[in-house]
């Protein structure tokens, strides 16, 4: 069906289809509307969840948790320091290996109180065996999230989904959404470790070092798994329902000398730079990077690139541009753009791209090349 | 609950899990946070428990079980959800949790085992400590009075709480009970008296709360839709308690306590006894 909706909207639409069971949220700008929308969907009836409106992030991530670990479908949604609140309760959620799905909207860190798009929130999540999926269109919002739940419950995976999306920049803009009738595109869930009193067992207890660390690899092993169950699952969709997504979306790359990384609505605008580039008749193209976890193995061989960066680790670099450097065993020029949501235009895009150094970090707006 | 776990001997909140556990019967599961319980199951892949125990963060054990509360009833199963809870992870860290829950009006029994300090990590003060106290973290005796959580508690206005102790394990079995047939959530703050902690020998966990009770500092009542019943064990020690010296003196955490810091942990009973009698009387 054809409407109109916003990002934050597109996500409620698609946790309505899935129908968890139990729901825990906490308010957050710009998260809201997705709280506000699920809550008006289960008053009508729309949606069979039980919400459970909970007094603060961490204790929406522990009732997740507690409720997912019966056996049952799961959701949250948050935003920058909703999610830092929640970050102990992040970790617990991999290692008790639970499919929780969370929509965050993507939102700076204060202070001071800055409540608008960077990516530094969900950056700050990437160690912890999340995986992550950051979108780009209101469609692919909704997409993605219809996504989540499978992968996240996919009996070879059973690790927690975090579908990222740019605060207001997507989260509160308008764009058309076809949402679709979703069959059994998602399986029941099935838990094999779920709770049940008439096989008693403990869960989370002691562990000792001889057995701790085969629990951790066990996480990396799954993680690593992931990347099929991701491709079978945008393989299956795109089959179903025609929209075709993948680690990467790659715009005009094959033929570039250069190509520009980013992440979320950075990439879309990117795109419009490398028209315009490539008008100007620079071998431009742009590559709009999906999946942070797992991260995929990119294919830049013989490219320069240049990489922008919604986030910063201090001390080290754009975070997005450092791990391409070390996977690519290459130089990439690194622009750190777009935070607190600072305005990035196509035409400042193509302009990073023209005035490129390789090797070199650039801060839009603040200073000349460090 | 199986035989061997990993408790310290003499230890008061094993003992009240026993009889919690007896009372709850198969179909429960225990919601424990960080504390003393998540070491007493054992060590991983054995476990000394015979329910299923779900270990969640220090904070969050209120929250895990208000998910978990609403995953069972949503899926048409009576299972009694109860959090076992130290008083460190309640009184405390836990406390935002555990409001929010009894807020929310969360179907779930939560129990508190007081043993009036971090025990796990070798006895610094926690909001339970009372006045006068040594431990780890205040070497020369706490400042400071003990967290009143069953009036924080009260003002949630649950259907059902209550106060017991392992010394009574008949009364602390029958709340139990009781507290599991409430729709919503119910309390239960048990003191449990801890050997190595309190510093007093191993063997005299039930004397110790016996002598608690009898000396006015831990009154067993239970509150149903706010109207409060005094257990008669503590109406004879409101009326006529033994001398306080009697309960403090066995215990090492309270040697060299000073004649003011005992005058005002006097009063703080007095006014605890006065304010429940003049409760009881309202009625």
């Amino acid at each position: 069906m054809k409407k109109i909706a916003t990002g934050n909207k597109a996500v409620a639409e698609a946790v309505k289809q899935v129908q968890p069971v139990v729901i825990a949220a906490y308010p957050i700008t710009p998260q809201t509307e997705i709280v506000e929308q699920i809550a008006k969907f289960v008053s009508t009836g729309e949606l069979k969840s039980r919400y459970i409106p909970v007094e603060s992030e961490h204790s929406a991530m522990a009732a997740c948790i507690g409720a997912s670990v019966t056996g049952i479908r799961t959701f949250t949604a948050t935003s920058s320091h909703g999610l830092l609140y929640m970050h102990e309760m992040t970790n617990w959620a991999v290692g008790a290996r639970l499919p929780v799905v969370m929509a965050n909207v993507n939102r700076s860190i204060g202070p001071g109180w800055n409540i608008w798009a960077e990516h530094t929130d969900a950056m700050q999540e990437r160690d912890t065996g999340w995986l992550q999926v950051y979108v780009s269109t209101v469609q692919e919002a909704y997409d993605a999230t219809l996504m989540a739940f499978r992968i996240a419950e996919h009996n070879d995976l059973l690790l927690p989904v975090m579908v990222n999306l740019d605060g207001f920049i997507l989260s509160h803009i308008m764009q058309p959404l076809d949402t679709v009738e979703i069959g059994d595109f998602i399986p029941p869930m099935h838990l094999p470790h779920a709770i049940d009193p008439k096989n008693p067992a403990g869960y989370g207890g002691l562990t000792g070092p001889d057995q701790h660390f085969k629990f951790r690899w066990d996480i990396e092993r799954s993680m690593r798994d992931s990347v099929k169950i991701i491709e079978t699952t945008e393989e299956d969709f795109a089959k179903r329902f025609g929209r075709k997504y993948g680690f990467t979306e790659d715009y005009r790359c094959e033929d570039a000398d250069v190509v520009v990384v980013s992440m979320g609505t950075l990439g879309k605008e990117a795109e419009v730079a490398i028209d315009m580039l490539c008008k100007e008749g620079v071998k431009a193209g742009s590559m709009r990077l999906r999946w942070l976890r797992p991260f995929p193995k990119l294919d830049l061989k013989g490219k320069e690139v240049v990489v922008i960066d919604r986030d910063y680790s201090f001390g080290f670099g754009g975070i997005l541009a450092k791990s391409i450097q070390a996977q690519q065993k290459t130089d990439v020029y690194s622009v750190i753009a777009g935070l607190g949501g600072q305005e990035v235009t196509y035409e400042d895009i193509a302009d990073f791209i023209r005035k490129r150094r390789i090797g070199e970090e650039f801060w839009f707006g603040v200073s000349d090349h460090v | 609950m199986l035989k061997c776990t990993s408790a310290c001997a003499g230890c008061s909140d094993s003992l009240a899990l026993r009889y919690v556990l007896k009372a709850a019967g198969p179909d429960t599961v225990l919601v424990v946070p960080a504390c003393c319980t998540s070491v007493i199951q054992g060590i991983y892949p054995k476990t000394a428990f015979n329910i299923p125990v779900y270990n969640i963060a220090f904070g969050a054990a209120a929250a895990c079980a208000s998910g978990m509360s609403n995953a069972f009833r949503a899926s048409g199963k009576k299972t009694n959800v109860i959090v076992y809870a130290g008083d460190g992870g309640t009184l405390d860290i836990g406390i935002q949790a555990m409001s929010g829950a009894f807020e929310r009006g969360t179907d779930f029994l939560y129990i508190c085992y007081d043993n009036e300090a971090y025990g796990n990590t070798g006895m610094q003060r926690s909001g339970g400590t009372p006045m006068g106290a040594r431990t780890t973290t205040t070497p020369t005796g706490k400042t400071d009075a003990k967290k009143d959580i069953d009036a924080i508690i009260a003002a949630h206005n649950p259907p059902y709480m209550a106060t017991a102790c392992a010394a009574y394990p008949h009364d602390l079995f029958k709340k139990v009970q009781k507290a599991l047939t409430f729709r919503g959530p119910s309390f239960i703050h048990v003191l449990a008296p801890c050997p190595p902690g309190w510093r007093y020998s191993t063997e005299k966990s039930v004397e110790m709360g016996k002598l608690a009770v009898k000396s006015g500092m831990w009154v067993l009542y239970e509150r149903e839709y706010g109207k409060l019943f005094i257990n008669p064990e503590s109406k004879v020690a409101m009326k006529k308690p033994i001398p306080l010296e009697e309960y403090l003196a066995p215990q090492g955490r309270f040697k060299g306590i000073d004649e003011k810091t005992l005058e005002m942990l006097r009063q703080n009973i007095a006014k605890t006894v006065k304010k429940l009698a003049a409760e009881e009387a309202e009625e």
